[in-house]
């Protein structure tokens, strides 16, 4: 029988429609981990729509920037939004898509002082900065630091490059890296929307993965 | 021996730190492994690479 449209399925409906694609066992374990989205920009927002859509329990979205009309071509945001909070932003796209998906945003730029306080809770931690160095100083922090997590971080997406080359692989027991490894921004190549979804999908497949309890890169 | 990133490289007995500027890595974009294990940043110039050891450099570009 068809629906009527514009009315939003109850939790219930949700829930089921979830469980009939994934499966009691792979839905019950979505529905008890949090991840912790640094950085909402072509990594990040994208990573977020997948793991809202698949049913995550928790996202923690962190993000200090406001949208950008040069963010529209690749993130996940609507150009009525531009000059909003990227962590407002998103959460309300969230919710129109997952409504049931709980979202927690903190708008502050993540550091070396505060990054332990804004990941508190995570299980999952995926890392979506645009900046090499900030990159480098999350991946470091939390492996010396919060070595009990599960860190996927990403690098090298930019161009035009073939999909083909964007992988992802495993570090050590707990640090994932998906990417080209090489593309880099810095080489006036730009980001092409369609190859950075590509990597932020390898980044919340991973994180799928992990929480089905599949902890290979291949 | 020591394997990096893969490859062999009769790099053993040099310090990480000295390693990663012969190289030319830029140590604010990197994160090292070694053996399975982070090195922290701060001890950098104390590791001193040894026969044996695996070891991954893991060097971030820009974009996202």
């Amino acid at each position: 029988m068809a629906e009527m449209t514009g009315a939003v399925p109850s939790r219930e409906q949700m829930r089921r429609a979830a469980r009939d694609r994934h499966g009691d066992d792979l839905q019950d374990r979505l529905e008890r981990t949090t991840a912790a989205i640094c950085g909402l920009g072509g990594l990040g927002s994208n990573a977020a729509v997948c793991l809202a859509r698949a049913g995550i329990g928790r996202l923690i979205l962190i993000d200090f920037d406001r949208v950008d009309v040069t963010n529209l071509h690749r993130q996940q945001y609507k150009a009525a939004q531009v000059g909003m909070y990227k962590t407002q932003a998103l959460s309300e796209n969230l919710a129109e898509i997952a409504p049931y998906v709980e979202t927690e945003t903190r708008t502050e730029r993540i550091g070396s002082g505060n990054f332990r306080d804004l990941l508190d809770g995570a299980d999952i931690i995926i890392e979506a900065f645009d900046d090499p160095q900030a990159k480098a100083m999350l991946v470091n922090g939390v492996l010396e630091n919060l070595p009990d997590r599960y860190l996927i971080a990403a690098s090298g997406m930019a161009g035009t490059g073939s999909s083909n080359t964007i992988r992802t692989r495993k570090i050590t027991e707990r640090f994932y890296l998906c990417g080209d490894g090489i593309s880099d921004v810095a080489d006036d190549i730009g980001l092409v929307s369609s190859r950075v979804m590509i990597c932020a999908a390898h980044q919340a497949h991973m994180a799928i993965r992990l929480i089905a309890g599949e902890t290979e890169a291949w | 021996m020591v394997t990096i990133n893969g490859e062999a490289s009769s790099c053993a007995g040099l310090a990480l730190s000295d390693y990663l500027e012969q190289e030319g890595f830029d140590a604010t974009r990197i994160a090292v492994e070694r053996n399975g294990e982070i090195v922290p940043k701060p001890q950098y110039n104390r590791t001193i690479l040894c026969d044996g050891d695996a070891v991954e450099i893991v060097c971030f570009v820009g974009g996202g």
